[in-house]
C-alpha cells in the first residue's frame, strides 16, 4: 500500500514553499521520525519529518522548486518489497515540480503573488519620474530599511525576542545578526515590559533603538513603557529628554490563530500625543517610512502586517529613498467616491476600486500611511471632489480610524457630503479561530462594494 | 556567588575628612528643610496634586552621590526631591516645578513626580511604580554601548520591588552585565503596606541571587555605611561585573504622600526612629565629638540651608505660570500639528 506524501504547511500563513533539499533518495528505507526534506517557507526553513514507515517509492518534486502548494504530493512511500511501478498510477498529478514552475500555477497565492501588485494610476510624488524599479517582498524592503539605517549611524541597534540567532520569527532581520554583530542585534528573553523599558531607558541615553515586538499583541506588556515612558518624557520634561526609537513588529490578523493573536492596534497607539504611527501597505512605504522611523526623533510605532511581509511591490532603487511622516498615498483617482484606508485594509480597498470600475463606478483610493500625523488635507480635499466616503480598516468598530477621520470630515468639509460617510472595519468581536468565522469577522471587500454603493446610492 | 553578608556594620569616622562630613551634614539638612518648606507650600495651596516628602531618608542619596563620579546617571519614582538635591540641581528650579511655574525644572508641565535635569544626568522623576527600573537599566546599557565606564543609580522602594518589571530586569541585566546599581530604598512601607504584610522573603536584595546579582543589605540611617555600601557596588560595576544590588534600610517620617491617614504604624514607631536614628543627627554628633565644628558653626550652616530655601520657596512663587503657549510645546521633538489645534 503507497503512502502520499504532501507538501506541509508549516505556518500559519504558508500556503506554499519551496522544497529546498531531499535528504532521502528513491529506494531509501525511511523509518516515523526521520528527516526527509528541507522545505523553506514565508518564515523560515524548517525540516520535514516522516510520519509513515516506508521505502521512498518516488519523488515527484525535485528539490529546488519553489512555489510548491501546501497538500501537493511531493513524494510515495512503497512499502518494502514493493515498486513504484506496481502502482497503477500517481494518485495525483502535483501542480507545481521543477519543470512546472509556479509561476504557472493559476491562482498567485497571497504569500508570494508572481506579480507585483503596483496598479497606481497616478504617477507616485514620492520618488522622481523614471526612477529605475525592482520587486521586493515586504520583507526584504523592512530588512533593507533598517539595515542601511544601520550603517548610516552607530547609534541604531535591534533588540527583540528572536531577532538574532533565530534570524527573526518571521525573518525580517534574516542576516543581521551577521553583519551588525551580538552587540547590535540583540536577542532579548521573552520579557515585553523589561526589554520595552530597557529599549527606552537607552534611548533617555541617547541610543536609536529599534524594539521588534514578535506580534504587537505581545507589546499589550510592555505598554505602560511605550505611553507612559516613552510618549509621554519629552512633554514631563519640558522639552530636556525624550525617545528616539522605533516599536516595530506585526500587527493585525494573521491568520487563524485566534483572539489573542489577531488584533490591529492602530486605533489605540493613534490617541496617544508624543507617538506617532506608521502603517504602510506597499513595499516601497515600508521601506520609506522604516527609514523615516529610524532618523524621527520621537517614539514611533511601526505597525506591520505578516499577510504582507511576503508580497512583492515596485520599489525605487535609490541610495536613500525616504518617505515622509503625514503624506497619504492617492493609488487610484476616481471621481464619485472617496475610499480611505491604510495597511492590510488597502488591499480590500483596491480589489474593491478595480470591481468597481467594472460597474462604471470611479473610486478615489487613498492610503493614509501614517496615522500620527494624519493627512487631513489629502482627504478632505478628495472628499471636496467626491462628496462621498467609505473607510476601510481591520480593526475594531468603536473608536476607530476611520470614526476620526468620519468626525473630521463632518466637521470640515459636512457641506460637501451628500451621503453619510460609512466606516467598513473589523466586527466587534474578538477573533474566533473557526476558519468560517475568521472570514466573517474581517472586513472583505464585498463590505467594501456594498458600502460604495450605499453611499452613491446605486 | 556567594551572597554577601549584610555589611550591619556602623562605618568608622575615623578615616572620614572634616570637609566631607560637613558636606554630608549640609547636603541632608538642605534636603530635609527643603520637604519641610515644600510640605509647609503645598499646605498654603502653592503645591497641588502628590507631594511625597523624603524626610527621614536623607542619608541614602547623600551617601551614593558620594560614591558617584562626573558622567554617572541616576533614576528613581516620584519620592525625587532629594535625588534632585543630592546631585546638585537648583534648589529654586525644584520647588518651581512643585508650584507648576515657568521657572521649574520641566517649565511647570512635569510636577513633583516628574522632573529631570540633562545637565545632571538626573532622568526622572517617575510615576508609575517600578517603571524606573528598566528605564535605568537602559540607560546603564548605553554607557556599555558606549563602552565607558558610567553608571547607573537605579532608586527604587520595597513596594516596586515586588514589580514583575524589577524581576525582568535583573534577569537581563546580569545576562548582559550592566552597569546599573540597583538601591532599594527600604523604608518599610509601601504606602501604607509594611513590609511584612506585603512579602514573605526575609529581605529583598536576596531576590538577585535567584539571577546571579550580588549584592548587600545597608543600614540607610548611617550616610558613612550608605557611601561605603555605594564604593563597594560601583566599584563592580565599573570593572565590567554587571549588577549590584543595595538594599538600604530606611525609614520616611512623613506619610506617603500628603494626605496620610497615618493609621498603618504607631506615632512612637516614628518618634523612636526619628530620636534614634536620625541620620542627620547622626552626623551632626560625630562633627561636635570629633571637634569637627562647635555649635556655633552649625548654626550658621543652619542659617545658611534656610536661607537657600527661603529663596527657593520665594522664587518658586514669583515665576510666572508658564504660558499658555507652552500647551502645545514638547509633545514632539520636531513640533507635529496635533489633531486638534
Amino acid at each position: 500500500m503507497a503512502t502520499e506524501l504532501l507538501m506541509p504547511a508549516l505556518s500559519p500563513t504558508m500556503e506554499e514553499g519551496t522544497l529546498a533539499k531531499w535528504l532521502v533518495k528513491e529506494g531509501d528505507t525511511v523509518t516515523s521520525g526521520d528527516i526527509i526534506a528541507e522545505i523553506e517557507t514565508d518564515k523560515a526553513t524548517m525540516e520535514f519529518e516522516a510520519v509513515d514507515e516506508g521505502v521512498v517509492g518516488k519523488i515527484l518534486v525535485a528539490e529546488g522548486t519553489e512555489g510548491v502548494k501546501v497538500n501537493d504530493v511531493i513524494a510515495i512511500l512503497v512499502e518494502e518489497g514493493e515498486s513504484v511501478d506496481d502502482l497503477a498510477a500517481p494518485a495525483a498529478a502535483p501542480t507545481a515540480t521543477a519543470e512546472a514552475p509556479a509561476a504557472e500555477a493559476p491562482a498567485p497565492a497571497p504569500a508570494k503573488a508572481a506579480a507585483p501588485v503596483e496598479v497606481v494610476s497616478k504617477a507616485s510624488a514620492d520618488w522622481p519620474e523614471g526612477t529605475e524599479m525592482k520587486t521586493q517582498t515586504v520583507r526584504e524592503a523592512l530588512r533593507d530599511a533598517m539595515s542601511e539605517e544601520m550603517r548610516r549611524d552607530e547609534n541604531v541597534f535591534i533588540m527583540g525576542e528572536e531577532v538574532a540567532e533565530y534570524q527573526g520569527a518571521y525573518k525580517i532581520t534574516q542576516g543581521m545578526l551577521d553583519e551588525f554583530g551580538s552587540k547590535r542585534v540583540i536577542d532579548t528573553p521573552i520579557t515585553e515590559h523589561g526589554f520595552a523599558g530597557i529599549a527606552t531607558g537607552a534611548a533617555f541615553g541617547g541610543l536609536k533603538p529599534i524594539v521588534e515586538f514578535m506580534t504587537f499583541n505581545f507589546a499589550m506588556q510592555a505598554i505602560d513603557q511605550i505611553i507612559n515612558s516613552a510618549a509621554k518624557t519629552l512633554y514631563m520634561s519640558g522639552g530636556q529628554m525624550g525617545a528616539p526609537m522605533v516599536f516595530r513588529g506585526p500587527n493585525g490578523a494573521a491568520a487563524r490563530v485566534g483572539a489573542q493573536h489577531s488584533q490591529d492596534y492602530a486605533a489605540w497607539y493613534a490617541q496617544i500625543p508624543g507617538l506617532k504611527v506608521v502603517m504602510p501597505y506597499s513595499a516601497a512605504d515600508y521601506k520609506g517610512l522604516m527609514k523615516t522611523a529610524i532618523r524621527d526623533p520621537n517614539p514611533v510605532i511601526f505597525l506591520e502586517n505578516e499577510i504582507l511581509y511576503g508580497r512583492s511591490f515596485e520599489v525605487p532603487a535609490l541610495e536613500d529613498f525616504t518617505i515622509p511622516f503625514g503624506k497619504a498615498r492617492i493609488w487610484r483617482e476616481g471621481t464619485d467616491v472617496t475610499i480611505v484606508s491604510f495597511g492590510i485594509g488597502m488591499q480590500y480597498a483596491l480589489e474593491a476600486a478595480d470591481k468597481l470600475a467594472e460597474e462604471g463606478i470611479s473610486a478615489e483610493v487613498i492610503d493614509l500611511r501614517t496615522l500620527r500625523p494624519i493627512d487631513y488635507d489629502t482627504v478632505l480635499a478628495s472628499v471636496m471632489k467626491t462628496n462621498r466616503c467609505v473607510t476601510v480598516e481591520e480593526g475594531f468598530p468603536v473608536g476607530s480610524i476611520g470614526n476620526h477621520i468620519s468626525a473630521t470630515i463632518m466637521q470640515r468639509a459636512f457641506d460637501y457630503l451628500d451621503a453619510p460617510v460609512i466606516n467598513c472595519a473589523g466586527k466587534d468581536v474578538p477573533m474566533p479561530y473557526a476558519a468560517n468565522l475568521e472570514k466573517l469577522a474581517l472586513v472583505t471587500t464585498d463590505e467594501v462594494i456594498a458600502a460604495v454603493k450605499e453611499v452613491t446610492y446605486r | 556567588m556567594a551572597p554577601r553578608k549584610p555589611a550591619s556594620k556602623a562605618a568608622s569616622p575615623a578615616n572620614v575628612s572634616k570637609d566631607e562630613l560637613l558636606a554630608y551634614y549640609k547636603d541632608m539638612l538642605l534636603i530635609r528643610r527643603f520637604e519641610e518648606k515644600a510640605g509647609q507650600l503645598y499646605g498654603m495651596g502653592l503645591i497641588g496634586g502628590f507631594c511625597h516628602l523624603y524626610i527621614g531618608q536623607e542619608a541614602v542619596v547623600v551617601g551614593l552621590e558620594a560614591a558617584a563620579k562626573e558622567g554617572d546617571k541616576r533614576i528613581t519614582s516620584y519620592r525625587d526631591h532629594g535625588h534632585m538635591l543630592a546631585c546638585g540641581m537648583d534648589p529654586k528650579g525644584v520647588m518651581a516645578e512643585l508650584t507648576g511655574r515657568e521657572g521649574g525644572y520641566s517649565k511647570g508641565k512635569g510636577g513633583s513626580m516628574h522632573m529631570f535635569s540633562k545637565e545632571k544626568h538626573f532622568y526622572g522623576g517617575h510615576g508609575i511604580v517600578g517603571a524606573q527600573v528598566p528605564l535605568g537599566a537602559g540607560l546603564a546599557f548605553s554607557d556599555k554601548y558606549r563602552g565607558n565606564d558610567n553608571v547607573t543609580f537605579t532608586y527604587f522602594g520595597d513596594g516596586a520591588a515586588n514589580q514583575g518589571q524589577v524581576a525582568e530586569t535583573y534577569n537581563m541585566a546580569e545576562i548582559w552585565d550592566l552597569p546599573v546599581v540597583f538601591v532599594i530604598e527600604n523604608n518599610q512601607y509601601a504606602m501604607g503596606t509594611s513590609t511584612q504584610r506585603s512579602t514573605k522573603s526575609p529581605s529583598y536584595w536576596v531576590r538577585g541571587n535567584a539571577y546571579g546579582i550580588e549584592g548587600e543589605e545597608v543600614d540607610g540611617m548611617d550616610v558613612l555605611a550608605v557611601k561605603d555600601a555605594g564604593e563597594r557596588a560601583v566599584a563592580h560595576c565599573r570593572a565590567g561585573k554587571g549588577p549590584y544590588i543595595l538594599e538600604i534600610k530606611t525609614y520616611r517620617y512623613r506619610g506617603h504622600s500628603m494626605s496620610d491617614p497615618a493609621k498603618y504604624r504607631t506615632r512612637e514607631e516614628v518618634q523612636k526612629m526619628r530620636e534614634e536614628r536620625d541620620p542627620i543627627e547622626a552626623v551632626r554628633s560625630i562633627l561636635l565629638t570629633g571637634n569637627h565644628a562647635t555649635e556655633d558653626d552649625l548654626k550658621t550652616i543652619d542659617k545658611e540651608i534656610k536661607s537657600v530655601v527661603n529663596a527657593a520657596a520665594e522664587f518658586a512663587k514669583e515665576s510666572p505660570e508658564p504660558a499658555l503657549e507652552e500647551l502645545w510645546t514638547d509633545i514632539y521633538a520636531d513640533e507635529i500639528p496635533p489633531h486638534n489645534a
